[in-house]
């Protein structure tokens, strides 16, 4: 089966992690993924402006272009997923945005959210199943008690994003169990992490990040895994805590015996 | 040719203010067949109707038509009028000239058109319209309540009161309800046991009352005065007939690990049991879920320890139908699963519960025996957090509901109070959206627990329960300081919305009985007939028609007997006369007709016909039982021969009416 892939910049260089193994454990599942071409920046936030169309023509580019090609427009981080969803909701249901868009791009291309946006979770839970990848486990990580974090924007807004229960989510709790290990299930596992303000009040990230950290070592996760680079920065280098952070992909490529054998759960150059 | 009279109602302004009422009443008195036409302030007013009265005498009227509000609003009133001036009642028409004229436009040109018009189409159907007479059918003097919580309780020792028979159909093996779970009732703090267990008493021991406990309604046919309902009791493994309650078989089974429901889960209890030490009728069951003989065949402790010989593991589900003449829906509610609302940290933590489990907590049969102690580690909990509206009021409702539960802020100040009052060392905070307490002592009762009771009533809502430690954390907002706080509690408490038990919906469904988006029974008229279902026959009681107390259900309770009393004390009922009717001369005996009948109201028969040719010829026709039928016309549209009519609304006249529309 063949998908269509949006990386977004930050997995071009920060969170190449998160690329690579997206891609290598995909094919390893049977899922190819087909990077789009000439892909733009998501536009890093969905702007709730109603009069705000700029920021988001590049994310309906990338989504007409998967129409075209008649596939599911896959994403990895889920700052990106966020901001596909959203706009690719606003083009279904609002009318309005949808056809100022369509104005401003070229006719030929008029699109009205026809493409299926999906999560690379998501791909996992409803495409390729997670009994299926059970059984593609050659390194089960047997004994391991990881916490999932999912943050704020993987599955909020929640009648937008339908990807699992907002407040008592899942996916990744299931995803820990399919790759052979044990979930901590934590409060905060769906705080924010301090996101963007640690641009202007480092001091806050910091507080948010522990209290995320704090509470999923109290609830006895010896690793953390997300699928949002922002957060991976923000609990690594604010959080001031020992507990290491990595993202799901890398579990998943352990798990599956495609991780690289220089690799391995490791301090990250991040930031 | 009829002589028919045209009544145009202004209802105040509710019509006049966008209909030109004078002007109707003078283009229609122009349509054929009217001879009298007149307008009136209020037609359904006693002038009103004198005035018709006084029209049909001295006109010599043979049909009305009155331009007035929708036919379900005084249809009842107006065929009285007429039937009280000497005329046939079903020589009335109404043509609804508010709820779907003056009502949906702004216009008084297009609203006038539009009244004289629907005036034009009524006026066209009276000049086909024929006397029609009710027919009627015998009252089975039994009703049926459906649940044994305090509404169902009530309900029917007020019918049983009245000399009439009543049987009580209650799903869980004792009648109680959610009453019986509760520690003590506002306003007033009476226990909640001390006032129920009395009246299950006189229930159970009331001559004119059979209680089937562990029992369920399966199948409903029938209608008004004639139910023929099926019950089926089920298997409890344990004969009715020869237990004695002693209890000796719940403290001999072997089997100890059952989460007991009536502590909501929070102990445990034995495969046999008995629910509680007042159950009504106090005989034990069996879980079959969680019963060793039953699954394995190897135990059987309980058939050696009980002397009475009850036991029997052989017991199978049984059906017996029972005749009604009504029957009451009293199905009650349950608190909402807090599985969305884990930002509250419900499934994390144990000392986080709901206040169905706090009732279960502070009384003295719960688990802690009415000590206040926390679930997690059995400490006394010194600073407890309550949140209100953990459910209601939930805008999109997408998770939870968007009504307000309306018993929360009573049964919270209730708990808020009590705590403070035997544990004076404990915090209380309440977290609240408004506080709604109208209802006779209801705000005094909040007020004593802010003023009397230093509970800290806050106006705000709890953003993240975080367990840490034996803490939990509370992250709230307080609006009217604006500010953030954080609050370390040992004790969260959700005030959960409470919707409609889950047997509702099925229930719904045998009864014909409509429901809302939420799954309450919908009432005949939200003010005027709060305790009847639309379906003719069929009464509402309690929790099933919406949120309610203590007080206000009983009340309702007692209103829906009164209702099935008057029904009970006919005789006789008159059926709807506008049902079906089929023209033997035109049927050819197809079974159209009876594929679609939703009622089973259409049978056949052979019938012995003189031919032209005088020879005799048997033919198969359509024979409609005028009692079951109810008039809904899906026959009429599918009897391919045109020989099905409905009376009163045959085609002729729907016709004539669209003639008039489109003329």
């Amino acid at each position: 089966m063949k998908v269509s892939y949006f990386p977004g910049c930050t997995l071009k260089n920060k969170a190449k992690d998160l690329d690579t193994y997206a891609r290598r454990c995909a094919e390893v599942l049977g899922i190819t993924m087909e990077e789009i071409e000439n892909w733009q920046c998501c536009g890093g936030v969905f702007s709730t402006a109603k009069d705000e169309i700029a920021s988001k023509l590049s994310s309906v580019r990338a989504l007409a272009y998967a129409a075209e090609k008649e596939q599911i427009l896959v994403s990895v981080c889920s700052a990106c997923h966020n901001v596909l969803k959203q706009t690719n909701h606003a083009m279904q249901n609002d009318a309005d945005f949808a056809l100022r868009v369509n104005n401003y791009c070229a006719p030929d291309m008029a699109y009205h959210g026809e493409t299926q946006v999906m999560h690379y979770l998501e791909l996992l839970r409803d495409v390729v199943g997670f009994d299926k990848i059970r059984e593609k486990v050659v390194n089960p990580l047997t004994g391991k008690k990881i916490g999932a974090y999912y943050g704020c924007l993987l599955l909020r807004p929640g009648k937008t994003m339908q990807m699992d229960d907002v407040e008592n989510p899942r996916i990744m709790e299931d995803f820990i169990r399919a790759i052979g290990a044990e979930p901590v299930v934590y409060a905060m596992r769906n705080e924010c992490c301090g996101g963007y303000v640690t641009l202007e009040d480092k001091n806050l990230a910091a507080k948010t990040s522990a209290a995320v950290l704090d509470n999923a070592a109290a609830g006895g996760a010896e690793l953390l895994v997300t699928a949002c680079p922002l957060c991976r920065y923000n609990l690594v280098k604010n959080g001031g805590r020992d507990l290491p952070v990595v993202y799901f992909t890398e579990l998943l490529a352990e798990a599956l015996g495609v991780l690289d054998a220089t690799q391995g759960v490791k301090e990250e150059n991040n930031g | 040719m009829q002589r028919i009279g045209v009544f145009v109602c202004w209802c105040g302004t509710n019509i006049a203010g966008t209909v030109d009422v004078v002007k109707v009443a003078q283009t229609l008195a122009n349509e054929p067949g009217v001879v009298f036409s007149a307008d009136y302030q209020y037609m359904c007013s006693q002038a009103g109707q004198d005035m018709i009265k006084e029209a049909v005498k001295k006109h010599k009227l043979t049909g009305l038509v009155i331009c007035s509000c929708s036919p379900r609003m005084h249809e009842a009133t107006f065929r009285k009028t007429a039937a009280a001036a000497g005329l046939n009642p079903y020589m009335v028409e109404i043509a609804n000239i508010r709820e779907q004229c003056s009502w949906v436009h702004k216009e008084m040109p297009i609203g006038t058109e539009k009244a004289i018009i629907l005036g034009k189409a009524a006026v066209a159907k009276v000049n086909l319209n024929a006397p029609l007479t009710p027919g009627e059918s015998p009252v089975t003097k039994r009703a049926l309540v459906i649940g044994g919580g305090i509404a169902g309780i009530q309900t029917a020792l007020d019918i049983a009161d009245a000399g009439f028979p009543v049987d009580i159909v209650e799903k869980l093996p004792t009648i109680g309800g959610k009453m019986a779970q509760l520690d003590k009732t506002f306003p007033t703090l009476d226990c909640a046991a001390c006032i129920l267990t009395p009246k299950m008493v006189d229930a159970g021991q009331h001559e004119k009352i059979r209680i089937f406990s562990y029992s369920e309604v399966t199948d409903i046919g029938g209608f008004v005065g004639n139910f023929h309902v099926t019950i089926k009791k089920k298997a409890r493994y344990v004969r009715e007939d020869l237990c004695t309650g002693c209890g000796l078989c719940t403290e001999k089974c072997p089997q100890k690990k059952v989460p007991n429901e009536f502590n909501l889960g929070m102990d445990t209890r034995r495969a046999i049991y008995i629910p509680f030490a007042q159950a009504v009728p106090k005989i034990a069951a069996i879980d079959e879920d969680y019963c060793t003989m039953l699954k394995t065949g190897k135990c059987g402790v309980c058939a050696k320890v009980c002397t009475a010989g009850a036991i029997d593991y052989k017991q199978q589900d049984e059906y017996i139908t029972v005749d009604y003449g009504a029957i009451v829906a009293a199905t009650g509610y349950n608190p909402i699963s807090m599985d969305k609302f884990d930002e509250f940290a419900y499934s994390q933590s144990k000392d986080v519960i709901t206040s169905l489990e706090f009732e279960r907590l502070t009384n003295a049969a719960g688990p802690t025996a009415g000590k206040l102690l926390r679930p997690s580690d059995g400490k006394h909990p010194h600073t407890i957090v309550f949140v209100q509206c953990v459910g209601s009021r939930c805008s999109g409702a997408d998770k939870g509901k968007e009504y307000c539960s309306k018993i929360c802020c009573m049964y919270t100040a209730k708990h808020a109070m009590l705590t403070r009052d035997k544990y004076p060392d404990t915090d209380v905070y309440v977290f609240y959206i408004d506080v709604r307490t109208p209802g006779k002592n209801f705000d005094e009762f909040y007020r004593r627990a802010v003023e009397e009771y230093g509970v800290h009533y806050i106006k705000g809502m709890v953003g993240k329960v975080t367990p840490d430690g034996d803490k939990l954390v509370v992250q709230a907002s307080d609006l009217l300081a604006g500010k953030q706080m954080k609050i370390d509690a040992d004790l969260v408490v959700l005030a959960a919305a409470i919707e409609p038990d889950k047997s509702a919906r099925p229930l719904a469904t045998l009864l014909t009985a409509s429901m809302d988006t939420n799954d309450f029974f919908t009432e005949a008229h939200p003010k005027l007939r709060p305790v009847e279902s639309p379906t003719a026959g069929v009464f509402l009681s309690g929790t099933c028609q919406g949120p309610k107390d203590i007080p206000e259900t009983v009340s309702q309770a007692g209103a829906a007997a009164s209702k099935v009393i008057g029904l009970l004390a006919k005789d006789k009922l008159m059926g709807n006369p506008c049902v079906a009717h089929s023209d033997e001369m035109m049927c050819n005996g197809c079974s159209s007709c009876e594929k679609v009948c939703p009622y089973g109201a259409i049978t056949y028969a052979d019938k012995e016909y003189r031919m032209p040719d005088r020879t005799t010829k048997v033919r198969r026709v359509a024979v409609v039982n005028e009692a079951v039928c109810q008039g809904c016309g899906c026959c009429t549209v599918a009897c391919p021969s045109g020989a099905m009519d409905l009376k009163g609304f045959a085609s002729a006249q729907i016709m004539a009416e669209v003639d008039a529309i489109c003329k």
